[in-house]
């Protein structure tokens, strides 16, 4: 497939870090964050982390959207699916991540819990349909995703449903990456931005990046795609000349999805809200507005915040920040693996210690 | 998460199309796109939504600049 194969291309990956090699200047250290999962996960799978020179550290981010999700949100999801006559819809990614006193999705479905997985939020409306039951789709996911979670509420208002809920977990990255940007003990040099928020999002979002001098690329999943980033962000480094820049133009158009943005304006607003690991960002949560409140799952259910963002003993929080490497974690292989994950970290397919784990061990 | 796939178009109506993703087909929906597609098209596949037209030749631009710097790096002698 001519838009992924021809982007794996050997040769010029070697050529790519040969140039790397040759313009990262020895008495320099450069530290960027593949601020999204799904860069980790490649960047790891690739080995790329072990190609590059030794200055250049790849250090992975927040974006792990079944990571960040704060615990309080994750035992709320508990709390719903205990209610009887409750369908609960999410995400593969979701169904085994562990709520605060062990409990797993998988497990309650085990049990006898009515919980499906998932292609598209869309499923949500025949399932609903078919049960008559209160039926519960888990958003999350940042800007790429968040969108679904909208047509869904969308969907739902123009069909008249009341028995489909929305649970409002989705969240935002420039607020995260602002977060990141003011952390003087970060020392990120520059970011490589996530490819599939960006369709979204456009690249407008990445300007206050180059503005406090560090770069922003945005990029594809595929090793000439990073390794050609990596490129870039060391020459500007170099220069002290920051600039955003779109390498994944292939996908992603510099004013990014006009209809996906509009439709999120529709139905939400930008709340306040928790992250695992960096505690409350303001204004960098998804939730619905008035004329969608009908869907709003916490409203429905009663749930409420408890502002817990932590699970006790993982470190999943400095992991997300970049201040940890996963195999620091003294769980990390010691009581937490992918077959028992402790942490949401380990859980996730793009979580950095599951990467770590399966690649980087 | 946000993982996303290019597939290809191969039937459509004015909401919904079939997708083929390396040999699999889903169907998605295409209220999110912003362009116009024709069948044979590709398409970034997210979540069962069509989230962006895949543009065959950006991609051969971005290889094309790869390609004439890889050569430029031959001619210079740098490797
Ligand atoms: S190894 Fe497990 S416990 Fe440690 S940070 Fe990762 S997910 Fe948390």
């Amino acid at each position: 497939m001519k838009f992924v194969k021809d982007f794996r291309d050997r040769e010029l990956a070697e050529k790519l870090l040969s140039a790397i090699n040759h313009e990262a200047e020895p008495s320099r250290t450069y530290r960027f964050m593949e601020v999204c999962g799904s860069h980790t996960m490649a960047v790891s799978r690739f080995g790329l982390r072990s190609l590059l020179p030794k200055n250049i550290e790849l250090v992975s981010g927040p974006g792990c959207p079944v990571c960040v999700t704060p615990q309080w949100e994750i035992d709320a999801i508990f709390e719903i699916a205990s209610r009887d006559d409750v369908t609960i819809v999410t995400f593969g990614d979701m169904i085994r991540v562990p709520g605060s006193r062990g409990e797993s999705l998988q497990k309650l479905r085990a049990e006898g819990a009515d919980i499906r997985i998932i292609f598209s939020p869309l499923d949500t409306l025949k399932i609903a349909e078919e049960t008559g039951k209160d039926t519960v789709f888990i958003g999350i996911g940042f800007e790429t995703t968040a969108p679904t979670s909208a047509a869904l509420a969308k969907m739902a208002k123009e069909l008249g449903r009341t028995n489909v809920f929305i649970a409002p977990f989705c969240k935002t990255v420039p607020e995260v990456m602002d977060v990141l940007l003011s952390d003087e003990t970060l020392e990120i040099d520059g970011f490589l931005c996530p490819g599939h928020v960006s369709v979204v999002t456009g690249l407008d979002i990445y300007k206050p990046v180059t503005a406090k001098k560090r770069s922003a690329v945005v990029t594809g999943f595929e090793p000439l795609d990073i390794l050609s980033s990596v490129l870039e962000m060391v020459r500007q480094h170099n220069k002290g000349e920051y600039e955003v820049k779109n390498f994944y133009t292939r996908a992603v158009k510099n004013e990014g999805n006009v209809k996906a943005q509009a439709l999120l304006k529709e139905v939400f607003y930008q709340a306040d809200t928790d992250w695992r690991g960096l505690g409350r960002i303001p204004k960098s949560g998804l939730r619905f507005r008035d004329e969608y409140k009908f869907v709003d799952a916490l409203a429905r259910f009663g749930i409420a915040e408890t502002g817990v963002t932590d699970l006790k003993g993982c470190k999943c929080g400095d992991v997300l920040k970049g201040k940890m490497k996963p195999s620091a974690c003294p769980m990390f292989d010691n009581g937490c693996t992918p077959q028992n994950p402790y942490g949401p970290c380990m859980v996730s397919s793009e979580g950095s210690c599951s990467a770590y784990y399966k690649y980087e061990r | 998460m946000c993982l996303g796939f290019p597939g290809k178009l191969i039937e459509m109506d004015d909401f919904k199309a079939v997708v083929d993703i390396d040999g699999t087909t889903r169907e998605v929906s295409l209220m999110m796109l912003p362009d116009e597609v024709v069948i044979g098209d590709y398409v970034m596949v997210h979540a069962g939504f069509a989230i962006a037209k895949m543009d065959p030749d950006e991609a051969q631009k971005t290889l094309e600049a790869l390609r004439e710097f890889a050569d430029l790096l031959d001619e210079e002698g740098q490797l």
